[in-house]
């Protein structure tokens, strides 16, 4: 048993309309995905918008309702009822994409990083403030900042003061959906770095959703591709970047813009390729719908969505 | 061979905050020749936008200094009736979010007529019918006739932008300004629309000014980049002399806090403090001084100009001579032009 495993994960939405608002079918946004994360790491879940990732985290935060399937969580189940109110959700934490529209305006930052303590733990003011104070530290900010508002503080403040608020209970787990997907590249950096620090230092365990590439290799050690709801392919990071096996795995790998000038034309060429064989072998990888099969092992780490050989 | 079609001379924009007046722009100046994508990279608050918004004269509010000269004319004084003719049809731009800039209740092939009602009056309906249902051939759209009547709404993120690059190029223009064309898209969609407007590129012998933040889209597509910062192009030089041998610290240090998709590196780096806001731009001196406070005060030039360090290759202020990352010693640093 692991220390996150998903467990043929389902999340449909219904579509109502017609007589009496019924429902007329389901949008099939995370459809039977499984994969399981070790204490420590970082597991990367990456695709395009609409393919599932963000679904796929927040219905393990459990802010989506789990359609079908099994989320456990160091051995407890998350999905039953009861856990929603449980001490278990204190250890799994979200970092937001956007630091502009996850922090209150109206709120100090005293009290955005006070209201989880708030939940969970009885604390005199005197103590939650200085608390806060230590987590502000923790994150490169002044405890002097706790009497600010967030518009006084930049992207990558605010980012931070998104993660003080996150590691305020002592989470095992944070899922970070596209943490620095708004942010410029220096801030970016900065946030990112800052991630792996205090990983070292708390030992988290990260799901980190992105859709970018880039990123994605810099900071996760397995990492899971998702396509309209279901995975393609699952490996370690050398498995996906250097031997992908899904048309689709090598369609993103091939889109990365490659930062230096000189192998503008090789990377065409090789775009050209990967485009002529997603035209060519499109059955072979996908099924009458269009969406890719159950996954089957190619070596001890590496799953590929392949159709079952007959 | 090289023609140059845009001269952008000593541009200033500036906004007014109450009573004073804050450059956006300062002390640009640009060449674009015809047939080349320049590309302008900086992070947000760069004035890079801001300069491109000058050079279509959208900006009605800013105080505009300098010479913008186009076919002619002088685009930081000119009537703006003269100034809609030269808009649609010999530039236009490609905006960043193809949502928001097509109109939500019209038809997409009434949407790309418009401009074609406005700029090329002969044309009978059937004629403009015509022409749109082969601007969208040309943008890579299936079932054109089908697209034609459908809304923006009916389509992907992907297929919008195309819908807003047919209407940039529907009068063959000679200067295509694109802001951020592939940011709201996702990377296999951003593959196929910068592949798109290379091919246009050719394809209408236009000069392309390419705004983005993202470096790997420079390396792609530009033929120069110019590096802005605070207002000011710090850097410009031609693609692969820019990202083989920048000079520039903040071009350095930008290259160096992408993680490098080639090979696994422990720490990105960082740039220290934020880029300041415009009422608190330093007026005097390097203005990324502040941000680089290991690298001596005397490194840096009084009145920073552009300095013409190789045939092509402009560098501002002198810091770049003295320039080293704080956790590497001075030697390595010293590497100048060889």
């Amino acid at each position: 048993m692991g220390f996150l495993d998903v467990e043929d994960l389902k999340v449909y939405f219904p579509i109502k309309g017609g007589l009496f608002n019924r429902t007329l079918g389901n949008v099939k946004a995370v459809d039977g995905v499984s994969f399981s994360i070790e204490e420590g790491k970082t597991y990367g879940l990456v695709g395009e918008s609409g393919s599932g990732k963000t679904t796929t985290g927040r219905a393990i935060i459990g802010l989506n309702d789990i359609t079908a399937g099994k989320v456990s969580f160091e051995g407890k189940d998350l999905t039953s009822k009861k856990s929603k109110t449980s001490a278990v959700r204190k250890d799994i934490q979200m970092i937001f994409q956007d630091p502009y529209s996850s922090l209150n305006p109206r709120k100090r930052v005293l009290d955005i990083v006070a209201e989880p303590l708030r939940n969970y733990e009885k604390l005199s003011k005197q103590a939650e403030k200085q608390r806060v104070g230590e987590l502000l530290e923790m994150v490169g900010l002044s405890p002097e900042s706790i009497l600010k508002y967030p518009h006084e503080f930049s992207g990558g403040q605010r980012q931070r003061i998104g993660v003080a608020r996150t590691i305020a209970l002592k989470p095992k787990l944070i899922i970070a959906d596209e943490p620095v997907s708004a942010l410029d590249v220096s801030v970016q950096a900065q946030v990112l770095n800052f991630m792996q620090d205090i990983q070292k230092e708390l030992n988290l365990t990260y799901l980190f959703i992105s859709h970018d590439l880039g990123v994605v290799k810099h900071m996760c050690d397995d990492i899971g591709i998702m396509y309209k709801g279901r995975y393609v392919e699952q490996g370690t990071k050398q498995d996906i970047f250097e031997n992908p096996q899904h048309i689709y795995t090598k369609r993103l790998v091939a889109a990365i813009p490659d930062i230096d000038p000189k192998n503008r034309e090789a990377q065409k060429q090789f775009r050209e390729e990967v485009q002529r064989e997603y035209e060519h072998s499109y059955n072979d990888y996908f099924d009458n719908d269009g969406l890719a099969y159950g996954l089957q092992s190619v070596s001890d780490t590496h799953l590929v969505a392949l159709p079952e050989k007959g | 061979m090289s023609k140059e079609m845009l001269e952008i001379k000593n541009l200033k924009t500036s906004f007014r905050i109450k009573d004073n007046y804050y450059a956006a722009v300062d002390d640009v100046t640009l060449t674009l020749n015809k047939n080349e994508i320049l590309g302008i990279v900086g992070e947000s608050g760069s004035g890079k936008s801001a300069l491109a918004f000058s050079v279509m004269g959208l900006h009605n509010r800013a105080k505009i200094e300098g010479n913008i000269l186009f076919k002619e004319h002088d685009i930081a004084n000119i009537s703006p009736s003269k100034l809609n003719k030269l808009r649609g049809e010999a530039m236009a731009m490609i905006f960043q979010d193809p949502l928001t800039a097509l109109n939500p209740l019209m038809i997409v092939g009434e949407q790309i007529s418009e401009t074609l009602i406005l700029h090329k009056k002969e044309m009978s309906q059937k004629q403009r019918k015509e022409k749109v249902i082969d601007l969208l051939n040309k943008v890579g759209i299936p079932m054109p006739e089908h697209v034609y009547g459908q809304y923006p709404h009916e389509l992907s993120g992907g297929m919008r932008q195309r819908i807003i690059i047919a209407i940039a190029i529907a009068n063959k223009p000679e200067l295509l300004i694109a802001d951020e064309p592939t940011t709201a898209l996702d990377v296999t969609i951003q593959a196929q629309i910068l592949d798109l407007i290379k091919t246009l590129k050719d394809d209408i012998d236009a000069g392309i000014i390419l705004i983005t933040h993202d470096l790997g889209v420079v390396a792609e597509m530009a033929d120069r980049v110019a590096v802005m910062y605070a207002g000011q192009i710090v850097e410009i030089a031609d693609v692969h002399t820019l990202f083989d041998n920048p000079l520039h610290p903040y071009t350095r240090s930008l290259l160096n806090s992408v993680p490098n998709t080639q090979e696994g590196q422990e720490e990105l780096h960082v740039i220290q403090g934020i880029v300041p806001s415009l009422s608190k731009l330093p007026r005097e001196g390097c203005r990324f001084a502040a941000r680089i406070p290991w690298i001596d005060d005397s490194a840096h030039e009084e009145n920073p100009v552009m300095h013409e360090v190789a045939p092509g290759h402009f560098v501002r202020c002198t810091c770049h001579n003295h320039f080293h990352f704080p956790d590497e010693s001075k030697e390595d640093s010293t590497h100048g032009i060889s």
